[in-house]
C-alpha cells in the first residue's frame, strides 16, 4: 500500500530521487567544508584559500555519489537502514579515495584527513536528512495534513442538496445518482488524506464532482476533458485535483452569466505528471470572489509534505483564461 | 378570498428555481401565490421585475451579474418596490447582516413551513427600507456597488460605476457624468464618497471626480498671470469640460499628480 507512512521505522534513508534532498546534501557538505577550513586556519583569507583548494577533493566525489545514489535509490530503499547507510558511506569513501589518488597532489591535503572529512560529512548529512525526514513525517506531518485536508465549500454542499431536492419529484433516478456522487465525494473528503492515491481514482472523483456541478449549473458549465494520455497508475496526494476544479467552477463559471468552458488535461511527460486546469477569467464587472489563494496555498503545502521541493503548482492568466499547472514526479506502486 | 401574492424568483441555478416553485405550490393552502416571473442573473431581474407586477421577490444573494444585496438596493428605487426575501446557501456575513438589519432571509435548502412564514411576514411588512439595505450591504462586506441606478417611473437604468467620470451635486440631485452622457441620481455625495473609498476624489465641495480619469490640471484661463489667487481646473480623460478645483482641495490633489500621470 502506497502511503506517506513510508517511514514506519523512523530511521529510513532519505529519498535520493528528491530534488530537495539533493540540494540539502550539497549545501550541507559545502557548509561543513567552509567550517572545517575556518577551523583549520586562523586567518580568514587563508581559510578561504583552503576551502577553494579543498573543493577539488570534495565536489567530484560529492556530485558523483549523489548521482549514483539517485540511480541506486530504489535498491537502497529496500535495504535495512544500517546496511543502506553503510553502503552510502562505503560509496562516498571509495569515490573520495579515487579522487584523492587522481588530484590529491594538487590540493596538498593528506589522504587520511580527506577520508576523515568524507566520513564525518557523510554521517552528518545522513543524520541531518534523517532528522529532517522525521521532523516532516510521522506525527507532525500527519497532524498538519489533517488540518490541511481539503475542504469542500459549504456553499457547494447546500446548493447540491438543494438541487437534489429539486430533482426528487421530476427525475428520481438522476436524484439517486447525484446523491451517490455526493456520497463518494464526501467519503473521499473524510478519508484521512495521508495515503497517496492513484490518478485513476482522482479522475473518478473529479468526474463525480463535475456531474454535480453540471446539474446545478446546466449549460453554463461546459467541461472538456483531455485525459486520454493520463497516467492512470501514477500516485498523487488525495484531493488535489478536486479543489482545483472546484476553484475553476467557483471563480470561473459561477460569476459568469454566459457559457463558460472549463478544461481539465492530465498527461505524462517523461517522468513527470502534468495537470492543467483552465477556466475563463471573469471580467471585472462580475462580482469578485475572495478566497482563491487559501485553496492553492493549502494544496501547495500538501504537495510539499508529499514531494518536498519536487512538485510545482503555478497559476497564470493568458488570453483571458486562468490556468493552473500542476507538475509532480511520476511515481507508481510504492511511494 | 384575497388575490394571490405575485412572487418573482431569482436564482442562478435552474434546479433551485424549480424547487422554489414546487414549494410554492405545496404551500398554496396557507399562502396563495402566483409566479410573476423568474430570472437567472441579477441584470435580468433588473430588466424583468419592474414590469412583472411582482409584489415579492425571492432573491438568491449569490448570483452572477450582480449580487443580491446590490440588486435589492437598486430595486428599492422603484415606485412600488417588491418586498424581498433573501435566499442563501451559506454566507455567514450576509446572514449576520440580515439579522442585524431585520431583513427577511431563508437558508437553502428551503423548508416549506419556513417559506410560508417568510412570505406572510414579508408581504405584511412590505418593502424593506433603503437604509437598512445599505447598512446590510456595508455589513456583509459585499463591497461597493458595481452600478449606480437611475429609476424612471417603472424602469431601472444601470450606469456602471466604472464608466463614471465625475459626480456633481446640484440642488436636489447629483449629476453623474459618463463619456456617453448625464444622469441624475438622488444620493448624497458624502455617502457616495464613503461607499467608494479611493475610487473618487473630491475636487470641490460639490464635486467628486474619478481618480483614475484625472489627466492633469490647468490654470483657469480667466485668472491673471502671477496672481496667487488663481484657480486650477482638473482635466479628465475624454472630457472637454474643465472642473474647478477648490483652494481647500488643491494640496491633496497636487500630491496625487504623479500617480495620475502614469
Amino acid at each position: 500500500m502506497a502511503s506517506i507512512r513510508q517511514n514506519q521505522y523512523p530511521n529510513a534513508l532519505p529519498d535520493f530521487r528528491n530534488l530537495g534532498v539533493m540540494a540539502r546534501a550539497l549545501l550541507f557538505v559545502n557548509l561543513l567544508a567552509i567550517l572545517a577550513a575556518a577551523a583549520a586556519e586562523s586567518d580568514w583569507n587563508r581559510a578561504f584559500d583552503m576551502f577553494v583548494v579543498s573543493t577539488v577533493l570534495i565536489e567530484p566525489p560529492l556530485l558523483a555519489s549523489l548521482l549514483l545514489l539517485l540511480a541506486a535509490a530504489p535498491l537502497l530503499r529496500r535495504l535495512p537502514y544500517w546496511l543502506g547507510s553503510a553502503l552510502v558511506l562505503a560509496l562516498v569513501l571509495a569515490l573520495t579515495a579515487g579522487t584523492h589518488a587522481l588530484v590529491g597532489a594538487i590540493a596538498g591535503i593528506s589522504f587520511g584527513r580527506t577520508l576523515a572529512f568524507a566520513s564525518v560529512a557523510t554521517v552528518l548529512v545522513l543524520a541531518y536528512l534523517s532528522l529532517h525526514l522525521r521532523a516532516h513525517s510521522p506525527a507532525l506531518a500527519e497532524a498538519r495534513l489533517q488540518a490541511l485536508q481539503a475542504r469542500i465549500r459549504p456553499h457547494f454542499l447546500f446548493n447540491s442538496l438543494n438541487a437534489v431536492l429539486a430533482l426528487i419529484r421530476s427525475d428520481p433516478r438522476r436524484a439517486e445518482r447525484t446523491l451517490e456522487d455526493l456520497a463518494d465525494l464526501f467519503r473521499a473528503l473524510m478519508s484521512d488524506g495521508r495515503s497517496l492515491v492513484r490518478v485513476a481514482d482522482e479522475i473518478a472523483l473529479i468526474e463525480r464532482y463535475a456531474a454535480i456541478e453540471q446539474l446545478r449549473l446546466g449549460e453554463r458549465l461546459r467541461m472538456s476533458w483531455d485525459m486520454d494520455q493520463a497516467p492512470v497508475d501514477a500516485l498523487l496526494p488525495p484531493l488535489v485535483l478536486q479543489p482545483l476544479l472546484e476553484n475553476a467552477v467557483y471563480h470561473g463559471v459561477e460569476p459568469g452569466t454566459g457559457v463558460s468552458d472549463v478544461l481539465v488535461r492530465i498527461e505524462r511527460r517523461g517522468d513527470r505528471v502534468h495537470v492543467r486546469i483552465e477556466n475563463p477569467s471573469q471580467p471585472a464587472g462580475a462580482p469578485a470572489r475572495a478566497g482563491n489563494h487559501m485553496a492553492l496555498d493549502n494544496i501547495r503545502e500538501r504537495l510539499m509534505l508529499f514531494f518536498d521541493a519536487d512538485a510545482r503548482l503555478e497559476t497564470k492568466l493568458s488570453d483571458g483564461r486562468y490556468c493552473v499547472d500542476l507538475d509532480i514526479p511520476y511515481r507508481t506502486g510504492r511511494a | 378570498m384575497t388575490a394571490p401574492l405575485k412572487v418573482f424568483i431569482a436564482d442562478d441555478e435552474a434546479p433551485a428555481r424549480s424547487r422554489l416553485k414546487e414549494l410554492l405550490a405545496d404551500i398554496r393552502e396557507s399562502v396563495a401565490t402566483e409566479v410573476a416571473g423568474e430570472a437567472g442573473n441579477g441584470l435580468d431581474v433588473i430588466e424583468r421585475l419592474p414590469g412583472s407586477g411582482a409584489q415579492l421577490l425571492l432573491l438568491d444573494i449569490q448570483m452572477p451579474g450582480m449580487g443580491g444585496i446590490e440588486l435589492a438596493r437598486h430595486l428599492a428605487g422603484l415606485e412600488s418596490p417588491p418586498a424581498i426575501v433573501f435566499v442563501t446557501a451559506h454566507d455567514r456575513h450576509a446572514v449576520e447582516a440580515f439579522e442585524l438589519n431585520a431583513l427577511d432571509y431563508l437558508m437553502k435548502p428551503v423548508r416549506s413551513d419556513r417559506l410560508a412564514a417568510a412570505l406572510k411576514k414579508a408581504a405584511a411588512a412590505g418593502p424593506a427600507l433603503r437604509e437598512r439595505l445599505e447598512r446590510a450591504g456595508a455589513h456583509a462586506n459585499a463591497g461597493a456597488r458595481e452600478y449606480f441606478s437611475v429609476t424612471e417611473r417603472n424602469r431601472i437604468a444601470l450606469v456602471p460605476v466604472s464608466e463614471v467620470l465625475f459626480l456633481r451635486a446640484e440642488l436636489k440631485y447629483v449629476t453623474l457624468r459618463t463619456k456617453a452622457g448625464e444622469h441624475l441620481i438622488e444620493e448624497p455625495l458624502i455617502a457616495i464618497e464613503r461607499e467608494f473609498t479611493g475610487r473618487f476624489v473630491r475636487v470641490h465641495r460639490n464635486c467628486l471626480v474619478t481618480r483614475a480619469a484625472i489627466r492633469g490640471f490647468e490654470r483657469s484661463s480667466g485668472a491673471a498671470g502671477g496672481d496667487e489667487e488663481q484657480h486650477w481646473n482638473v482635466v479628465l480623460e475624454g472630457l472637454d469640460e474643465r472642473l474647478p478645483v477648490s483652494r481647500r482641495q488643491w494640496p491633496t490633489l497636487k500630491s496625487l499628480l504623479p500617480e495620475a500621470k502614469e
